[in-house]
């Protein structure tokens, strides 16, 4: 019976996850390694790179210092707010992507509620970088704080009012007896909060409006790359963030053994 | 606390930073999401009731919602089954290549979603490895509903087994023994002492899955063909309405799927409510 079960495990896995991974390196590599490197070095998936990483690069410390931020606030005090304060921060679990583009372009659009001030200074919100980070950074915020919270609560504050009454102003107490506490947590929703920054697709194609050589980022380059039937071009993308997302569970692997309390 | 009594510390807590933190996280969350929430409320309190109905009523609408719903529910409902599976599997047996196994349940909460769209795409096609096999047998996935429900089962997989898992784990064998002392068969056991003891993290993992699947946009588009009416989701037809500049369009349907989303998550919280009050520990 056991043997069942597992056998019905293991095929639900590798139909489902399995094969789709293989499939990405298969195909990339399938016109041999010559064409794939032709196609990672080609100057649109070049650009593509850089400025996913640019948009990375930006959102994620942005969120690092919220989850931080929010983390404390939420485990160390009480106050009124404090629950729906809690929910808002799962709220774009709740949102599709497309939407979360959505509202940026309500926002910052020619008709947007706020087009009008962008227009009169010049700015360029969607259609261009700011935009993009913007909206990366919406989808992604949760992903630091819900990291760091449970583990800023589950282990307490002893060590930080110990600290208090032995004189610690805050900076101090929270550099050299918090963060130690939380670090694994903290890489973790960081690692996580990059993985999903870096392959965002839904909420960025709606922002971007796909300039060619401005605002592709790797996952629009793959969906680029795909619709013009550059099959190789699209998997040889898609294996870069392949290998970022298996880097990721790995490092998230690492984290738990270091640390039981951490996700 | 009485409300007699005065508190004898009027801040909201002992170590310092509160202000700092609750300043930074108020405008961080006002400048990230209540801004552009407004911005969607105020554009979708502009249309008219007429304007909204007619949008989200025409037949590319409905159809859209249907599938969208639909496919979500039905992913969500493979995973529940098979994924609990997955998690009883992971929870009680020990058997080779568990580590690996383990690992790569992980893999579509971490792996970018067009990445996944292309690579199940690459599979499912009737060009695909098990595409090819199911098109022998008459079975079309890649650009028909079926391979937006396959996607859409691959995306939620994480949300059951991750959910489900640890509360298999933690069963305690004790009652499973008492059972079976009792006389239960093993399928009697299953049923009335390991079912529901699970069923609340079964029905959280099936809500995560089916909210998770119901946004999912990049997963879709590629293997679903994006046919207007046949395949085409509601993420989709949003970006569709918006290439057409109908803003007013996006956004009606973008705010009737909001409160849908939100509608169905208030139902599932209050059946979990019930549940856990119900049933509670054996």
């Amino acid at each position: 019976m056991r043997w069942l079960l597992v056998g019905v495990a293991f095929t639900f896995v590798a139909l489902l996850v399995v094969a789709p991974l293989a499939a990405v390196f298969a195909q990339a590599f399938g016109h041999g390694l010559a064409a794939y490197w032709r196609a990672v070095q080609s100057a649109d998936t070049l650009g593509a790179i850089e400025l996913t990483l640019l948009i990375a690069v930006i959102a994620v410390p942005l969120n690092l210092a919220f989850g931080l931020a929010a983390s404390w606030l939420i485990a160390k005090y009480d106050f009124p707010g404090r629950s729906v304060l809690l929910s808002l921060i799962d709220l774009p679990f709740s949102v599709s992507p497309v939407i979360a583009g959505l509202l940026f372009v309500l926002l910052f659009g020619s008709q947007g509620l706020l087009g009008g001030f962008v227009a009169r200074h010049g700015l360029h919100v969607i259609f261009a970088l700011p935009g993009m980070v913007l909206a990366t950074t919406f989808v992604t915020f949760p992903l630091v704080a819900r990291e760091v919270l449970p583990l800023m609560q589950s282990l307490g504050s002893e060590e930080e009012e110990a600290a208090l009454t032995l004189g610690a102003s805050g900076p101090r107490l929270f550099f050299r007896v918090t963060l130690p506490k939380i670090r694994w947590g903290l890489v973790n929703g960081v690692i996580l909060c990059n993985a999903r920054a870096m392959g965002e697709f839904g909420a960025v194609t709606v922002v971007s409006g796909l300039i060619r050589g401005k605002t592709i980022t790797m996952p629009l380059q793959i969906e680029i790359l795909y619709n013009d039937y550059d099959f190789v071009g699209a998997f040889a993308v898609a294996t870069l963030l392949t290998l970022l997302a298996l880097v990721t569970l790995a490092v998230k692997r690492i984290v738990e053994g270091r640390q039981p309390g951490a996700s | 606390m009485t409300s007699g009594e005065a508190r004898l510390a009027p801040r909201a807590g002992v170590l310092p930073g509160f202000g700092l933190a609750l300043g930074f996280t108020v405008l961080y969350l006002s400048l990230i999401v209540l801004l552009p929430l407004a911005a969607l409320l105020i554009k979708a309190s502009s249309l008219s009731w007429r304007e909204m109905l007619a949008t989200v009523s025409g037949p590319r609408a409905l159809a859209a919602f249907r599938l969208s719903f639909g496919a979500s529910a039905m992913g969500a409902t493979i995973n529940a089954a098979l994924g609990s599976v997955v998690a009883w599997v992971l929870a009680r047996y020990r058997f080779p290549g568990k580590r690996a196994f383990d690992a790569l349940i992980d893999l579509p909460f971490a792996l970018p979603t067009a990445v996944a769209g292309i690579a199940l795409t690459a599979v499912y096609a009737p060009t695909g490895w098990a595409g090819s096999h199911l098109a022998r047998l008459g079975v079309q996935v890649a650009f028909t509903p079926i391979g937006v429900v396959v996607a859409l089962t691959f995306v939620g997989l994480p949300f059951v087994v991750r959910t489900v898992e640890p509360v298999l784990a933690k069963l305690d064998p004790q009652l499973e023994e008492a059972a079976a002392v009792l006389g239960a068969g093993r399928l009697h056991t299953l049923r009335r002492v390991v079912f529901p003891a699970v069923l609340p993290a079964l029905s959280t993992g099936f809500a995560l899955a089916f909210a998770r699947a119901l946004g999912e946009y990049g997963s879709i588009v590629f293997i679903s063909g994006n046919l207007p009416l046949r395949t085409e989701i509601i993420p989709v037809l949003i970006v569709d309405r918006l290439e057409q500049y109908d803003y007013a369009g996006a956004t009606a349907i973008a705010a009737v799927m909001l409160v849908a989303s939100f509608g169905v998550l208030v139902v599932v919280n209050v059946l979990q409510g019930r549940m856990s009050r119900r049933g509670g520990a054996v």
